[in-house]
């Protein structure tokens, strides 16, 4: 039903639903954003989409830094005094109406002079008026709609990114090259020996020529220069033949026109840069909404508050001494470690460990960087500064300066070492011959090899299998981050697992009786008496209870740190700790709500994890080929339930620290294996990083995850053997394509051989064997994509 | 025959022209949202649809 619908969220409106012009309100926040609306005639917001709005989030306060000069300096990318111009990444971007309403925020406020928002990277460009309004002002209004930017330590640096289009250029130059030498080499393509082509033909030529230049010395300048770096390592990489090919082209192309020996390759030549190019291109799936490099800073706030003598300043975060007192509010980020000094504080430490529970901390208590405040404000004085916190630490360490690629050899290298080493023996037995036989064709016979044989099919296959494989992976929402890692992804031998958040599901967890059953008056009264708590586990527990009348206790009080005490009509109830309710004390792992009523103990409820949907089902598909670790940083409360689930030879191995983890993947890399590790939270970026492929598991691919070689949707969890597998198939069809690329190849070098290569059998042969390999792998892992799904 | 001079001149020309395009609009960052411009686009219909409509509203509340 409609009515039972937020008009402006479009979350499920409970008891407290708002009427207000006709249309229900989840909660104030929304009513207001729609008042806002209807009050500037923007109401064509609700008529683009249905429900497209966020409930708006309480922020006084929040903002107040930046108001200071110096952070505004480095948020802005323009600013003159008077004009300024912010970019400003906002999540919750995510349909038409977001942004038609974000593009007219001049409406909102006249000191906006313009908007644009960029829907794939999520963000929105505001220039405003400095003079009438401010920076802090339009972070104030956009969060007021429901538009609350995200603004972290990763916005706080200085210079721009610059985007590198280069390779666009390029492609741009090759092509309106390949096309232009096309039309200039067609008229001798057929030798007819007429009068009018034996007149122009050398105005051809040198036109040929002059649009050939660019195309070597710009657009094929990457293949020099990644061929002479591979020789001074003494590598044979795929980019030695193709640059060997194309200076050869060039220099044999140039000689024949100059003495006048034929009209050159400059088609070829032109030709194989533009398709060697475009396999580049291809290969670049990018998506721009999503980050692969996120560290610490990425989930940090630029600013917090600091007291001193009872004065609120707002203070860089890297400005934080020890010993400096701080103020948390609700909703923001711990970003040193310290000690509680007062408040109601029940961390969030998702971020860090995937787990969503919160957890409550009592004055004196350490508080770890990362976690997120949850309930109102709390005061802490830091105990270190923000580089030498228990969490960003980690990222001192050197995994996270290396680069993955580096250490890898791919398929393609591996065989165009070969091939070139056949190609020029080949091209020396031929020469040979000829000198003995015929000495003028010994030196058209030589390039004329190098030319054929130079690997353009070879250098495709590759780039457009994983390509194609990338965007379909894409689509399934498995977000790779680019093609190398597929590759790698094929030879992996081992997979490890973290456990919380990552094989368990954050949103659910499962808790089981154990004692006196309760009479059914009594689960009335537990249900009702969790109702009234707002502790997480009165809410999860609550969540899990079946659905009971809702009474009006008699009386109700919170102990907290302990339990919750209730009565109604003539029962009493007591719900907490085991010594709260006179239970004798346990030692279990996991966590446990104990029951007393009337003063008589009856039982325990206690949490268990639970398992994403179809966990055993994949582990039971991954044990053939791979061997398979849980590493968790949490207490071994969960052994027993794991073992039940898991395949006998899974390694468990519970209480990992952030670098533990990071030193069990490199001993086992030492000892040869081959590492997926699938983690989620920030504890696990460093296992990430140093793994072979490192995949987030993240539950809304919008919000962060660390830094990794490939996101994964968590409702695509089970489908993650079908991932792996198709990463195998897909060095499977590029072996192929060498193949098909190889039988074109021996005909080229047949006819290069007999030195019967004429340009327009170049013409033909090298396009043909370049589109047919690009025909194959796309077919081919079109085909392969189907069979995931 | 000197006209052909002149055809290719005037064709490598035209192909300059349409390839300076290319460069500046890519220099322009034209092909860096290749999304959002595509909904903008149906947008300004919406908007005058809207302010006739408060128009013809003021109109009967004067």
């Amino acid at each position: 039903m409609d009515q039972d619908n937020c008009f402006h969220c479009g979350d499920v409106c409970d008891s407290q639903a708002i009427t207000f012009n006709e249309k229900t309100f989840c909660c104030n926040g929304c009513k207001t954003v729609y008042e806002i609306f209807s009050e500037n005639d923007l109401t064509c917001y609700y008529d683009l989409q249905a429900a497209p709005g966020a409930t708006p989030k309480d922020i006084e306060g929040k903002y107040d830094f930046l108001a200071q000069e110096n952070i505004i300096e480095k948020l802005t990318e323009f600013n003159d005094g008077t004009t300024q111009i912010a970019t400003l990444y906002i999540p919750h971007i995510h349909c038409s109406s977001c942004i038609w309403i974000l593009e007219n925020l001049n409406k909102l406020n006249p000191g906006i002079s313009s908007s644009q928002v960029n829907f794939g990277k999520k963000n929105v460009r505001v220039t405003y008026n400095a003079n009438t309004t401010s920076l802090k002002e339009v972070v104030i209004l956009l969060s007021s709609i429901g538009y609350e930017p995200y603004i972290s330590l990763d916005d706080f640096k200085t210079g721009k990114a610059q985007v590198n289009r280069s390779l666009i250029y390029k492609l741009g130059i090759a092509g309106f090259a390949f096309g232009n030498v096309m039309f200039l080499s067609f008229p001798e393509y057929f030798q007819v020996g007429e009068f009018w082509l034996e007149q122009y033909k050398y105005l051809f030529r040198w036109l040929m020529f002059t649009f050939s230049l660019p195309v070597v010395f710009y657009a094929g300048q990457d293949y020099f220069i990644s061929a002479y770096k591979g020789l001074r390592k003494g590598l044979l990489n795929i980019d030695v033949p193709i640059a060997l090919g194309i200076a050869v082209l060039f220099i044999r192309s140039t000689m024949d026109i100059i003495f006048d020996l034929g009209s050159g390759f400059f088609d070829s030549l032109t030709g194989l840069v533009f398709f060697l190019l475009l396999g580049k291109f291809f290969q670049q799936k990018t998506y721009s909404f999503l980050s692969f490099e996120r560290d610490y800073k990425s989930y940090f706030p630029i600013a917090i508050t600091k007291i001193e003598n009872g004065v609120e300043t707002p203070i860089q975060v890297y400005d934080i001494k020890q010993g400096d007192r701080l103020l948390i509010r609700n909703e923001e980020l711990i970003p040193a470690d310290g000690i509680l000094i007062n408040g109601n504080a029940k961390i969030d430490y998702s971020f860090v460990t995937g787990e969503s529970k919160t957890v409550s901390k009592q004055s004196g208590d350490k508080l770890f960087a990362g976690g997120k405040q949850t309930t109102g404000l709390i005061e802490m004085e830091a105990l270190k500064s923000v580089e030498h916190s228990y969490l960003t630490q980690l990222w001192s360490h050197d995994v996270f300066s290396k680069n993955k690629e580096d250490h890898f050899t791919t398929l393609t290298n591996a065989i165009s070492k070969r091939f070139t080493i056949v190609v020029l023996s080949i091209a020396v037995l031929a020469t040979t011959y000829w000198i003995l036989v015929d000495s003028s064709k010994a030196v058209n016979v030589f390039t004329a090899v190098l030319i054929i044989a130079c690997p353009c099919a070879l250098a495709l296959a590759a780039p457009f299998t994983f390509g194609n494989l990338l965007r379909i992976f894409g689509k399934l929402k498995f977000y790779v981050k680019n093609a190398s890692v597929i590759e790698q992804l094929a030879e992996i031998n081992t997979v490890i697992f973290d456990k919380t958040g990552t094989i368990t599901s954050n949103k659910k967890s499962t808790a089981r009786y154990e004692g006196d059953s309760l009479s059914s008056s009594e689960e009335v009264l537990l249900k009702n008496t969790l109702r009234g708590s707002n502790h997480p586990l009165s809410r999860t527990l609550y969540d899990i209870l079946d659905e009971h009348n809702i009474v009006s206790l008699n009386h109700f009080e919170e102990h907290l740190g302990k339990g919750i005490e209730a009565s109604y009509q003539n029962d009493q109830i007591k719900i907490g700790s085991a010594s709260f309710v006179g239970a004798h004390e346990t030692s279990v792992l996991n966590t446990t709500v104990h029951i007393s009523t009337n003063n008589q103990y009856k039982g325990k409820y206690t949490f268990y994890n639970s398992y994403r949907k179809g966990l055993s089902k994949l582990f039971n598909k991954l044990k053939k080929d791979f061997d398979l670790v849980i590493l968790s940083g949490d207490n071994a409360g969960e052994q027993e339930n794991l073992k039940k689930l898991l395949p006998a030879k899974t390694k468990l191995i519970f209480n990992q620290k952030p670098d533990d983890k990071l030193e069990y993947i490199k001993y086992h890399q030492s000892e040869g294996a081959k590492v997926l590790m699938v983690g989620d939270g920030l504890n696990d970026a460093g296992a990430l990083a140093q793994s072979n492929v490192g995949i987030a598991l993240s539950e809304n691919v919008n919000v962060f995850s660390p830094a990794c070689d490939a996101i994964l949707d968590a409702t695509k969890f089970n489908q993650l053997y079908h991932f792996i597998k198709a990463s195998k198939q897909a060095i499977t069809i590029i072996k192929w394509s060498f193949v098909l690329s190889f039988m074109y190849n021996s005909i080229g070098i047949y006819f290069a051989v007999t030195g019967q290569l004429a340009p327009v059998i170049a013409a033909i042969l090298m396009p043909l064997s370049s589109i047919s390999v690009v025909v194959f792998t796309t077919i081919a892992t079109n085909l392969l994509g189907r069979r995931i799904k | 025959m000197s006209v052909i001079y002149m055809l290719l001149g005037i064709s490598i020309v035209v192909a300059i022209v349409f390839f300076v395009a290319f460069i500046v609009a890519v220099k322009k960052g034209q092909y860096d949202d290749d999304y959002t411009p595509s909904v903008r686009m149906l947008f300004e219909d919406e908007l005058v649809k809207d302010q006739s409509k408060t128009t013809i509203k003021n109109k009967k509340t004067n």
